[in-house]
């Protein structure tokens, strides 16, 4: 197995004690497999334990990671140390937020800007206690999955250009967000989504530098988002909206077999098992 | 207290380890504000024409030189690159060129892989109509 010792360049900064950020270096025995996560642990474990950093499922879901390293904000927890290729890696924390503390920012501008964007579907359709499903196709369903995938780990901010001087610029994840409930097929607010996107604050302040794209950990794509929002608010968007599914067929297609018993005693059923189970309270 | 740490101007002209349009970008800013530049300078030095023929020809005399005839060509690049990296920006900025939303696998293809045929053929037509210019400034 490949082992090297990396020396670690770590930037730190502790508020009201440092007045500036610095580095710190720390050397690590790093073997095949360790991701940049697993060596900021062992760092924290047996080098200094008063460094700081965000982390959690450890395996690119929560979005808690993201930092700066080796120039390119990526997951810490997503990224080989040794496919790097360099016995020296730095570490910042991402550009364009304020630092808490060494690797920590403060992402609340980010989720600031996706709750405004109404990151949800809304529909006069919908109720809180709906008794059917909605009808999605595939090709429906694709039209915005890609978009549905963001962690919310900000890497897209820390690599946009225009978020580096712009503190109103809605930001590529609130965007992309925007755009992945407008093209969803259940969301009848578009109108009032972009109301918020199709502005100077929004949608206009992207000048498709696509460092957002390159960075995106998860392959959300927020530029083609929000050049597609760009070519919608243009040209109009010809979408497909889908409705609550039908009444069920009364009798059932004779090729579609009985579901099985429930295993478990008991087991709520909407009554339409066999007919063996309880009937579901409801 | 928190450390400020939006990196300003610094965050444009610095393109980092980033895909080559995020320095096609600040070409196009750069270009941009110097064309405007150009424009106001020559705005002014034709504004000379209304003091008389002599006054005229002395600006025309102070432009002769081989620094300007340097910087006229250097106009030249950054229009021809203006426009024609202007034309691609409308072009995918419209949503052409950029694919369409799908499922992504690692490694993912996105919408600035996708444009790069483009880019490339937009970048030729630039180096050609540069190429040109070169022999038609200082060649010919
Ligand atoms: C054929 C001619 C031209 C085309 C096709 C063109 C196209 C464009 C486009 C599409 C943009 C927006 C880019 C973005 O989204 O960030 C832009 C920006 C700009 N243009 Fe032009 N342009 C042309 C000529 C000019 C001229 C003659 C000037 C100067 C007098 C100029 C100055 C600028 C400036 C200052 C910007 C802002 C740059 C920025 O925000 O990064 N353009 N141009
Ligand atoms: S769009 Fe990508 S980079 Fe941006 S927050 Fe979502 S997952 Fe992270
Ligand atoms: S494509 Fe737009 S949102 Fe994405 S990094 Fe570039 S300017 Fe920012
Ligand atoms: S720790 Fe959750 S994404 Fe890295």
């Amino acid at each position: 197995m490949e082992r090297k010792t990396i020396v670690f360049k770590i930037q730190r900064y502790a508020p009201n004690q440092d007045k500036e950020p610095y580095f710190k270096s720390y050397e690590v025995p790093v073997e095949q497999g360790m991701t940049i996560l697993e060596c900021l642990w062992y760092i924290k474990e047996n080098l200094d334990s008063t460094i700081s950093f965000r982390s959690s499922c450890r395996m690119g879901i929560c979005g808690s990671c993201a930092m700066f390293i080796q120039g390119r904000p990526r997951l810490a927890c997503e990224t080989q140390t040794l496919e790097l290729k360099s016995s020296t890696i730095e570490i910042k924390p991402l550009p364009n937020y304020d630092i808490i503390k060494d690797l920590v920012v403060d992402q609340r501008n980010l989720f600031r800007n996706h709750k405004k964007v109404k990151p949800y579907i809304i529909s006069e359709k919908a109720t809180s206690n709906p008794t059917k499903e909605y009808i999605q196709s595939v090709a429906q369903l694709e039209q915005y999955l890609q978009f549905n995938y963001c962690l919310k780990c900000g890497c897209c901010l820390a690599a946009c250009p225009t978020m580096a001087t712009d503190t109103n610029f809605l930001g590529p994840q609130a965007l992309a967000q925007a755009f992945r409930y407008n093209t969803d097929s259940r969301d009848r607010a578009g109108n009032a989504r972009f109301q918020i996107v199709d502005t100077f604050e929004g949608i206009w302040r992207c000048h498709m530098a696509g460092a957002c794209s390159d960075a995106c950990p998860k392959g959300v794509d927020p530029a083609m988002a929000i050049q597609l929002l760009k070519r919608h608010s243009i040209f109009g968007s010809r979408k497909e909206y889908s409705d609550y599914a039908g009444p069920l067929p009364k009798n059932r297609r004779p090729d579609i077999p009985d579901a099985p018993a429930p295993t478990v005693k008991g087991a709520r059923t909407n009554g339409r098992g066999n007919g063996k189970g309880k009937k579901g309270r409801r | 207290m928190r450390y400020n740490n939006r990196l300003g101007a610094k965050g444009w002209v610095i393109g980092g380890n980033y895909s080559i349009e995020r320095y096609l970008y600040i070409l196009h800013r750069v270009s941009g504000l110097a064309l405007i530049f150009y424009l106001m300078c020559h705005l002014i030095l034709t504004s000379f024409r209304i003091a008389g023929a002599p006054t005229w020809e002395a600006a025309m005399a102070f432009v002769s030189g081989p620094f300007f005839k340097v910087g006229e060509f250097l106009v030249m690049c950054a229009g021809v690159y203006h426009a024609i990296n202007g034309l691609r920006l409308i072009i995918i900025e419209l949503g052409y060129c950029i694919g369409k939303p799908e499922r992504q696998e690692y490694p993912y293809t996105p919408s600035i892989k996708k444009q790069r045929p483009l880019m490339y053929l937009l970048m030729l037509v630039v180096a050609a109509l540069v190429a040109v210019s070169v022999v038609d400034f200082f060649i010919m």
